[in-house]
């Protein structure tokens, strides 16, 4: 298991995670991704064969709930947290994505 | 006055000793004087809190049933409170003002408690020292120069130093028992799924719960039952009936089966004092009438680095969503921006280190080519993890062990390296990754003079017995009557 990160390694992991890291940024996470990672390395030896993985530790399944139409937020509220909305249209804006 | 247990301050409004303006006037003098050296809050919602505190003295009648008229409350600023900002300590959410409330604020509300501030925490609870909020320094009442633990640590500091009876926190990974414990107060994480979890900020979904802070374990179990409870808007909620948790408080621990596992307790790292006070006060739930009896968790050593993985793939998934589209921050345009551009800027100036740390971490190890070797793996030493304790509760009631191997420690002094923060973590973890309840009662002082906790941990949806039991240690031990030595931002002038 890799336990040293190039500085490119984790500029394609900033890039998957939408973060556009300094140059510092880069070099402190590049060791300390590796430092978590290594140390993350004693589960390596655990034998783990047949195991199931556990991603959930609900216990009891509330069951299914009736398929009713309820009130949910008005636009108008929705909109008001944006940095950006055009209340008028009712959307939100962000720049442009196409041409 | 400010000075009072949640169950003390509920009967003053309930005999009409003091009134719910009172109370809440006490609080806030407590908040004034303390927090400009404390630190806890990141709101105080005085006139809010008043006009609310009117409301209910001018409507005794109809409140008189209710379990907490008139109590004031403090808020881990990761809950949401709609007309009141939420932002979990981050830059990305400072002025986010939600439109609806969480769940198990909404209960504490009905039943009349009053919110009268939000708290510090680290940055989307990602932390064990509140070092991580993006706003301020949260000071521990009991040496000032040292951390609160983290990351409820404004949760702990409003309770421990007297700002509250009652706060709420989160716990992902200890962020309730961890600074409960450093704080010398009463943490509680319920059975994940025992408490809705909507309208919590969501750190690592399959962990994160809901649970109070208190200074005594009557008053945990009293909060308990207010919060508790199945909710339609948390489909991982359990629909189980919620029990009055008070009235098994019977000051017993006859018949209780306690296990320790021995190997981790002597374990690395494990301060001298936690240790002997942790043995001390197995001691004291013998003489109440337990039996103690050593048990082994062998995988609950690798539970650090399954915490770890799993959390931080979670949190990687979760924290997409702020993105400067629908709220929180957005970074200021620059030329003729992509929408890309303006969400990897947003992202960057908006999370601090530590959070974009592990959205690094998350991101990695779900990625293709490590999935498997990381998150894979770490979520089958989980399933092994849960199968210690399942084998441990078919010998014992509970599990004892301490709740920090460690006593509060400097601010500053683990900031700069991560995996040393995260060894914090060492013995509560495996209860989230587990699902099971787990509660830090306060068990004495090192030779410095700081709070030290002991953890017991349950079995699913037993919070009765793990209260009980607490309840009596308490009892005896009676730690609670210790209290920080005053703060004052007058005594600090």
């Amino acid at each position: 298991m890799p336990a040293v990160f190039s500085r490119a390694e984790i500029a394609r992991i900033a890039a998957l995670a939408h973060l556009e890291l300094g140059e510092h940024e880069v070099e402190l996470f590049a060791d300390q991704l590796g430092d978590i990672l290594g140390y993350a390395n004693q589960l390596q030896p655990i034998d783990t064969t047949g195991v199931p993985p556990t991603s959930s530790v609900v216990i009891e399944d509330e069951g299914e709930r009736a398929d009713a139409v309820v009130p949910s937020v008005d636009r108008e509220i929705a909109l008001a947290n944006a940095p950006d909305a055009s209340l008028e249209v009712g959307l939100f804006r962000v720049p442009r994505v196409i041409g | 006055m400010a000075h009072t247990t949640l169950s003390a301050a509920r009967t003053a409004w309930q005999v009409g000793a003091h009134s719910a303006v009172e109370l809440c006037e006490a609080s806030l003098a407590a908040i004034a004087d303390q927090d400009p050296v404390l630190g806890a809050f990141t709101e105080v919602t005085a006139d809010r809190a008043l006009s609310r505190a009117a409301a209910i003295d001018r409507d005794r009648e109809a409140w008189a049933h209710q379990p907490l008229a008139g109590v004031p409350v403090a808020i881990k600023d990761n809950l949401c409170t709609a007309e009141v900002r939420t932002t979990a300590s981050s830059r990305i959410l400072e002025t986010f003002v939600p439109p609806y409330t969480a769940t198990a604020v909404a209960k504490l509300e009905a039943a009349g408690a009053i919110i009268i501030g939000k708290t510090n925490c680290d940055e989307f609870a990602m932390g064990s020292s509140t070092e991580n909020s993006a706003f301020r320094v949260t000071r521990n009442p009991w040496a000032t120069d040292r951390i609160p633990g983290g990351s409820s640590g404004g949760s702990a500091v409003a309770v421990a130093s007297g700002m509250a009876p009652l706060a709420l926190g989160s716990d992902t990974g200890g962020s309730i028992r961890q600074p409960a414990a450093l704080c010398g107060i009463v943490g509680l994480k319920p059975t994940y799924g025992r408490v809705s979890r909507y309208g919590l900020i969501a750190f690592a979904s399959s962990l994160d719960q809901v649970g109070p802070l208190t200074w005594t374990v009557a008053d945990a179990a009293l909060a308990l039952s207010v919060i508790a409870g199945g909710d339609a808007a948390d489909a991982t909620s359990a629909p189980h009936p919620v029990p009055d948790y008070t009235v098994g408080l019977t000051g017993n621990a006859r018949g209780l089966r306690i296990g320790v596992p021995r190997d981790l307790l002597n374990g690395e790292g494990v301060d001298a004092d936690v240790a002997t006070h942790v043995q001390q006060a197995l001691e004291t739930l013998k003489a109440r009438g337990a039996s103690i009896v050593d048990i082994a968790l062998p995988t609950a050593a690798a539970a650090i680095p399954t915490y770890y993985l799993v959390a931080t793939a979670e949190a990687s998934s979760n924290l997409a969503r702020y993105d400067g589209v629908r709220y929180g921050f957005r970074a200021p345009a620059e030329g003729r921006d992509t929408l890309r551009a303006m969400y990897c800027r947003t992202r960057e100036r908006g999370f601090g280190a530590e959070v974009k740390r592990r959205i690094m971490l998350g991101t990695y190890v779900l990625s293709a080519g490590y999935y498997d070797a990381y998150y894979l793996k770490a979520q089958q030493v989980r399933t092994l993890i849960r199968r210690d304790y399942e084998r441990a509760f078919e010998q014992v009631d509970l599990v004892a062990m301490p709740t920090s191997p460690t006593p509060a420690f400097r601010i500053g002094e683990r900031i700069a390296d991560p995996v040393q923060m995260y060894l914090a973590d060492i013995f509560t973890v495996s209860a989230n990754l587990s699902g099971l309840p787990a509660i830090s009662v306060p068990c004495g002082f090192s030779t410095e003079g700081l709070p030290i906790g002991l953890q017991l941990t349950g079995r699913h949806f037993d919070e009765a017995t793990l209260l009980r039991a607490a309840d009596a240690y308490e009892r005896d031990a009676n730690w609670s009557v210790h209290r920080p030595p005053h703060v004052g931002a007058r005594t600090h002038a």
